[in-house]
């Protein structure tokens, strides 16, 4: 292994342009689910649905359409995450083994771990700000604070997809995701106060649900929308949000190191 | 059936794709492609689900938890729908519109991820065509393993269904073979589309065709909603059908209308086989 010999920041750039190259050329494999499923599910939930639903309490006087928007742009962003930090990462340990053609080089496990979280960090953002376009199209989105949604989805995402990136490092079959995809993603989508508010679910589901990153997503983006985001409610978010990112960029780096280093 | 059809019945039984002019029948099942020994093949496939079970149970789960959250969550924002007999509540009316959608997601996910990867990567078809089974006998085998796995998640969620109450009709017996149709439509169109596919990218297109189907075929909300000429529009797509036949026999609505929705997945049986076995003969042999 040969010493360090590139800046933190130069070698996740590096990694982030290695990720730009592929993309560019591949995009349009992407583009159906990262971006047409987001809003055909908030044309077929939000319009379709939402016709069904009487506007009152249950989605704070809006209508569903309006109350849907901003959390199916977390949901999205957790799903996005969800694809980008399983099969993605396993497959460039084991089928494709670009990490270890990249650590051949100068740049370290640890830096290939920061530029493979800071490329999904950039899907993230740029999937949710253009269906936050597509959103305001459609009607959805009343407010320009509803922008800040974008940074709390991807935050949101990221938090999610660090420990999951983590354990896909630790994998040596892919058998596991699709039950990650069932128990922990679904779940967090339906049950997290996305389509109906948490308060409908019985009492016991209500702390599974603070522990997921999605819940704490939504209420910070339907929180910005709405404009009825407290200063201190806000802050414990970000700081939950942040420190299982941290939390998963240390396990990252340890079993990046463990599996990449010779 | 024509005079074709008697020479070329004492024509030696070759292995041949192409053979302009037979009978329907024999260009889809030429001798030398069938060896009666399809079983195998489904034995193989619950050989492997032993050791990877945990997908499997799982499978059952994800239209379990659609429904807790359609039905007790946004079940609450909307307390009645249109239903096939006036309104009825919004669990029962989506139920089993879930019941028809994880029938075609099941099937198609199987009899397209799960074949392509086999017959392209793991090569395992190459392997079988080593042994006396021809395609006709792959296709045969999948499909079956297919409708036995479809069957068990369907078996599984009539049950849930009936423990909560959502069935209000002796009709729903008629629920799992319906299902079972269904499954089987899907999964030989499902087939047939694999056989064309190059490579994972075009799984992008069955994403395509399987989100809207199960986002716009009246699943979460009654046919009403939409304008006039998008209903005609709805009404042509195959996971309508499928939900209006769950509807009308879990709801015991049931008219001579239920038969039409029957014809249409005959046809997709017809189509998909006659397609997916000509592909695979012509894809493995040659």
């Amino acid at each position: 292994m040969s010493a360090q010999t590139l800046g933190p920041w130069r070698a996740a750039l590096i990694a982030v342009e290695h990720h730009w190259t592929w993309y560019r050329r591949n995009w349009r494999a992407t583009v159906i689910s990262n971006f047409l499923q987001p809003v055909l599910f908030l044309l077929a939930m939000g319009v379709g649905f939402g016709s069904q639903v009487r506007q009152g309490e249950a989605t704070g006087g809006h209508p569903y359409l309006v109350f849907l928007a901003p959390a199916l742009l977390v949901i999205t962003a957790a799903q996005n995450a969800m694809f980008e930090s399983t099969w993605a990462v396993f497959s460039s340990f084991k089928w494709q083994r670009t990490y270890l053609a990249v650590v051949s080089t100068p740049i370290t496990p640890a830096q290939v771990l920061h530029g493979q979280l800071l490329w999904i960090a950039l899907r993230l953002a740029s999937g949710t700000a253009a269906f936050l376009g597509i959103a305001y199209a459609l009607g959805a989105i009343t407010s320009p604070s509803a922008v800040l949604a974008v940074p709390f989805a991807t935050l949101a995402g990221m938090a999610f997809s660090a420990p999951v990136v983590a354990y896909a490092a630790t994998r040596e079959k892919p058998d596991s995701f699709n039950a990650i995809f069932r128990f922990l993603v679904m779940p967090m989508t339906l049950f997290t106060g996305g389509f109906f508010p948490l308060s409908q679910l019985p009492g016991w589901v209500h702390p599974l649900a603070w522990l997921t990153p999605v819940w704490h997503g939504i209420e910070l983006a339907r929180g910005a929308t709405f404009g009825t985001l407290r200063l201190l409610p806000a802050l414990g978010h970000v700081a939950y949000l942040s420190a299982l990112v941290a939390l998963g960029v240390a396990l990252g780096r340890r079993y990046f190191r463990r599996r990449l280093a010779v | 059936m024509t005079d074709e059809t008697s020479t070329d019945l004492s024509a030696p039984a070759r292995p041949v794709a192409r053979r302009t002019g037979a009978a329907l029948l024999l260009r889809v099942v030429p001798p030398g492609l069938y060896a009666g020994r399809a079983h195998v093949l489904v034995e193989r496939s619950y050989l492997v689900s032993t050791r990877g079970w945990m997908s499997v149970i799982s499978g059952f789960f994800e239209p379990l938890f659609f429904l807790f959250s359609l039905g007790y969550g946004l079940g609450q924002l909307v307390t009645t729908v249109d239903g096939p007999g006036g309104p009825m509540p919004y669990a029962a009316f989506v139920a089993p519109a879930l019941l028809a959608a994880s029938a075609m997601n099941g099937a198609v996910f199987e009899a397209t991820f799960n074949l392509f990867f086999k017959f392209k990567y793991a090569k395992t078809y190459d392997a079988v065509l080593a042994t006396p089974l021809g395609p006709v006998d792959i296709a045969l085998g999948e499909a079956t393993w297919c409708l036995i796995r479809g069957g068990l998640y369907s078996a599984g969620f009539i049950a849930v269904m009936l423990g909560f109450g959502l069935i209000g009709s002796p009709w729903a017996l008629l629920a799992l073979p319906a299902c079972l149709l269904v499954a089987l439509a899907f999964a030989a169109v499902g087939m047939a589309a694999a056989t064309f596919m190059r490579s994972w990218h075009d799984f992008d297109l069955v994403q395509l065709a399987v989100m809207p189907l199960f986002l716009f075929s009246t699943t979460f909300y009654p046919l009403s909603v939409y304008p006039g000429w998008l209903q005609t529009v709805v009404q042509w797509t195959p996971l309508y059908h499928a939900i209006e036949l769950m509807r009308a026999l879990t709801t015991g609505y049931v008219g001579w209308g239920a038969l039409t929705h029957v014809a249409y997945f005959a046809v997709m049986v017809v189509v998909g086989v006659v397609v997916a076995s000509r592909r695979l003969g012509k894809l493995l042999l040659t």
